[in-house]
C-alpha cells in the first residue's frame, strides 16, 4: 500500500509524463520564467528602494524628499 | 537613483500601460473559460454523455494554452510597481502589500493543487473529485482577482486610510472599508463579469470557425448554445453594475465622466453622445467646440449621473476652472491649497530635522487642514487635472458600441440553435468569429476609459503620475520598453500558434 506523499508524487509524476501540449507550455513557461527572472531582474530591474536604502527611515527620508518639492523646483 | 524627469515618467507609463494590456489579453480569458468549463464538465457528470466530456477536454486544452502563456505576466507589473513607481509603491505598501503577497500564495496553492488534478487527473480520481476541482480552479481564479481589483479600485477612489507624514506612507485605517468599499466591489464585479462575457465570446468565435469550416459541429452548437446563455447573464451584470459603476463615477471622479462623455461646459438636463468626432484641437478653457459633429440623446447624461432627470453635470472646464455658482471648487483652487500642503509638509520634514517640535506641530496642523488637496500641489496648471479626453472619450464609446452589439449576438445564436439551423448561417457564424476579438477590444477598451480616464492622478486626487515615479534614467526604461515589446509579441505569436494549431486539430486531440 502507497503512502499519501508517493500517491502524491506518483501523480504528479504519471501527469507530467503524459502531457502533450503540456510539454511545448512548460517550455515556453521556462523560457519567460528565465527572461523574466535571469535577464530583466538582474539587468533592469536591479535598483529600487529596498536596494538602494538599508533602513524604512532612510526610505520614508528619501519618498518624502520627492514628496516635497514643488513643481517650480523640479 | 538619479534625476526624474518627464521623458522617465512618460516612458514608465508607456511600459506599464504596455504590460497591463498584454497581461489582460490572458487574464479574462482565464476568469470566465474557467467556468465554461466547469459548466461543460458538470453537463457531462450530470449526462455522463462522452462527447461532453470530449467537448470539456477541448476547451481545457485552449484555457491552458492561455494560462501557459500568461503565467508571470502579472510579476513583470509588480517588479514595475518597485522600479519605475517607487514613491507610489513605497506610499502605498501598507495598504497592498499583505493582500497582494497572501492573493499570490493562494492562487499558488490553488494552482498547484486543483490546476493538476483539473489536468491531470481525468482517470485518477474520481469523477466528482474531478468536477471539484475544475470548479475549484474557476472560483480560485476568480477570486485571485479580487486584491490587485482592489487595489484598483482604492486608486480610483481613496478611502479609510490617513497619510503618516512621519512614514510618508498612506496607512490602513480599516481593511473591510478598504475591500468594500463601492469602487472596490464595482471594480471586482464589472471586470468579472465583462471576462465571462469575453470567454463567451472566444468559445462562441472558435465554435464558429468550426461551424463554417464543417467540423466538429455538434460540439460547437453545444458549446455555443452554452457560452451564448452564460454570455447573456453575464452582459446584464455588466450593464447593471456598468451602470452603477457610471454613477459613482459621476459622484467620485467627475472629470473622468466629463472626459467620456467629452463634456467641457457642464449643463443642466446633459445629454449622452451617442457617437461623435472629438474636436482634437480643443483645450481646456478655450473657445473651440467640443466636437466636429455628434449625435445627442437629450438629457440622458444627467439621468445617468445622478439618478435624476434635469440636474446639472460638471464638464471639464467647471472641474478645472471652477464653477461658484453650483459651489464646484475647481483645480485652480485646489492647487493653491495643495501647493500650502507640500510646503508645510516640507517644512514639517525640516522642523523634526532640526528638532523644533513647536514649528512641527504647527506645520503639521496647516499641513492636516490642506492634506486633501496635497496630489493638486504637485499639478503645474490647472489643466493638468484634465485627462486626455479623445481617447477616453472613443475608448468609452467602443467599449458601449461593442457591449450593445454582444447580447444580440447572443440572442441571435440562440434562436437559430432552437431552430435547429444554426450550422446554416454562415454570416452569423462569421460575426460569431469577428466577435471574439472585437470582445478583446471592449475588454482593452473599458481599461483604457478607467486608467486614462482618471490622468494625471496614480492615486485619485492624492499624487499624479510625475511623482508617484522613480528617479529613472529615461534611456534606460526605453530600452525595456522594447524588451518588453519584443518578448510580450514573441509570447503571443507563440500562443497563437500553440492554439491555432490546437484549434486545427479541434476535440479528437
Amino acid at each position: 500500500m502507497h503512502s499519501m506523499p508517493n500517491k502524491v508524487f506518483t501523480f504528479y509524476r504519471d501527469g507530467f509524463r503524459s502531457m502533450v501540449v503540456g510539454r511545448t507550455l512548460w517550455k515556453v513557461i521556462l523560457i519567460k520564467l528565465f527572461l523574466i527572472f535571469a535577464v530583466l531582474k538582474v539587468f533592469f530591474f536591479s535598483t529600487n528602494l529596498h536596494t538602494a536604502f538599508h533602513t524604512d527611515t532612510e526610505r520614508a527620508n528619501y519618498v518624502l524628499g520627492n514628496l516635497t518639492r514643488l513643481p517650480a523646483a523640479r | 537613483m538619479g534625476e526624474q524627469t518627464l521623458a522617465t515618467v512618460d516612458w514608465s507609463r508607456a511600459q506599464f500601460a504596455l504590460t497591463a494590456m498584454y497581461h489582460w489579453i490572458f487574464v479574462p480569458l482565464t476568469l470566465g473559460l474557467s467556468f465554461l468549463i466547469a459548466f461543460f464538465e458538470t453537463i457531462y457528470v450530470k449526462t455522463g454523455n462522452e462527447d461532453w466530456k470530449k467537448l470539456t477536454k477541448f476547451w481545457m486544452t485552449l484555457f491552458g494554452v492561455n494560462f501557459a502563456i500568461g503565467v508571470a505576466t502579472g510579476i513583470i507589473m509588480e517588479f514595475q510597481f518597485g522600479t519605475n513607481w517607487s514613491n507610489y509603491s513605497w506610499m502605498v505598501g501598507d495598504i497592498f502589500g499583505a493582500p497582494l503577497a497572501v492573493e499570490g500564495i493562494f492562487a499558488f496553492f490553488i494552482e498547484a493543487t486543483f490546476f493538476a488534478v483539473m489536468f491531470f487527473g481525468w482517470s485518477r480520481v474520481s469523477k466528482g473529485f474531478h468536477l471539484l476541482s475544475t470548479w475549484m480552479v474557476a472560483i480560485g481564479s476568480n477570486l485571485s482577482a479580487v486584491w490587485i481589483l482592489v487595489a484598483n479600485g482604492w486608486m480610483q477612489y481613496p478611502t479609510a486610510m490617513q497619510f503618516n507624514p512621519d512614514k510618508a506612507r498612506f496607512e490602513m485605517q480599516s481593511f473591510v472599508d478598504v475591500a468594500l468599499s463601492p469602487a472596490a466591489v464595482q471594480k471586482f464585479t464589472h471586470t468579472t463579469s465583462s471576462s465571462f462575457l469575453l470567454s463567451s465570446l472566444f468559445v462562441l468565435g472558435v465554435s464558429g470557425l468550426f461551424l463554417l469550416q464543417k467540423r466538429h459541429q455538434l460540439m460547437a452548437k453545444r458549446s455555443m448554445v452554452v457560452a451564448s446563455i452564460f454570455g447573456l447573464i453575464a452582459t446584464a451584470f455588466v450593464a447593471f453594475n456598468g451602470d452603477e459603476s457610471a454613477y459613482h463615477i459621476a459622484q467620485r471622479q467627475p472629470m473622468k465622466l466629463a472626459a467620456m462623455e467629452g463634456l467641457y461646459d457642464g449643463q443642466n438636463n446633459a445629454p449622452v453622445v451617442a457617437m461623435g468626432i472629438i474636436n482634437a484641437s480643443k483645450k481646456p478653457g478655450d473657445k473651440e467646440p467640443s466636437f466636429v459633429g455628434k449625435v445627442e440623446i437629450p438629457g440622458l447624461l444627467s439621468l445617468l449621473a445622478n439618478r435624476e432627470a434635469g440636474t446639472f453635470v460638471p464638464g471639464v472646464n467647471d472641474l478645472v476652472y471652477g464653477n461658484p455658482e453650483k459651489q464646484i471648487v475647481g483645480a485652480k483652487q485646489r492647487i493653491a491649497s495643495g501647493q500650502i500642503a507640500v510646503t508645510e509638509l516640507a517644512n514639517y520634514k525640516a522642523a523634526k530635522e532640526r528638532g523644533d517640535a513647536a514649528a512641527a506641530a504647527t506645520a503639521l496642523t496647516t499641513f492636516n487642514q490642506h492634506r486633501d488637496d496635497l496630489g493638486y500641489g504637485y499639478l503645474k496648471t490647472a489643466a493638468d487635472a484634465a485627462p486626455p479626453v479623445a481617447p477616453t472619450f472613443y475608448a468609452f464609446h467602443i467599449m458601449i458600441a461593442l457591449g450593445t452589439l454582444f447580447p444580440i449576438i447572443f440572442i441571435l445564436v440562440l434562436y437559430f440553435a432552437w431552430k435547429g439551423n444554426l450550422e446554416e448561417k454562415g454570416w452569423l457564424n462569421k460575426l460569431a468569429f469577428i466577435s471574439l476579438f472585437l470582445g478583446y477590444v471592449a475588454s482593452q477598451a473599458g481599461w483604457v476609459v478607467a486608467e486614462v480616464g482618471r490622468q494625471p492622478w496614480a492615486i485619485q486626487g492624492l499624487l499624479p503620475v510625475n511623482v508617484a515615479g522613480s528617479n529613472l534614467s529615461a534611456t534606460n526604461v526605453q530600452i525595456t520598453f522594447f524588451m518588453f515589446l519584443t518578448i510580450f509579441t514573441v509570447l503571443l505569436v507563440a500562443e497563437i500558434r500553440i492554439m491555432m494549431k490546437q484549434i486545427k486539430i479541434g476535440p479528437e486531440a
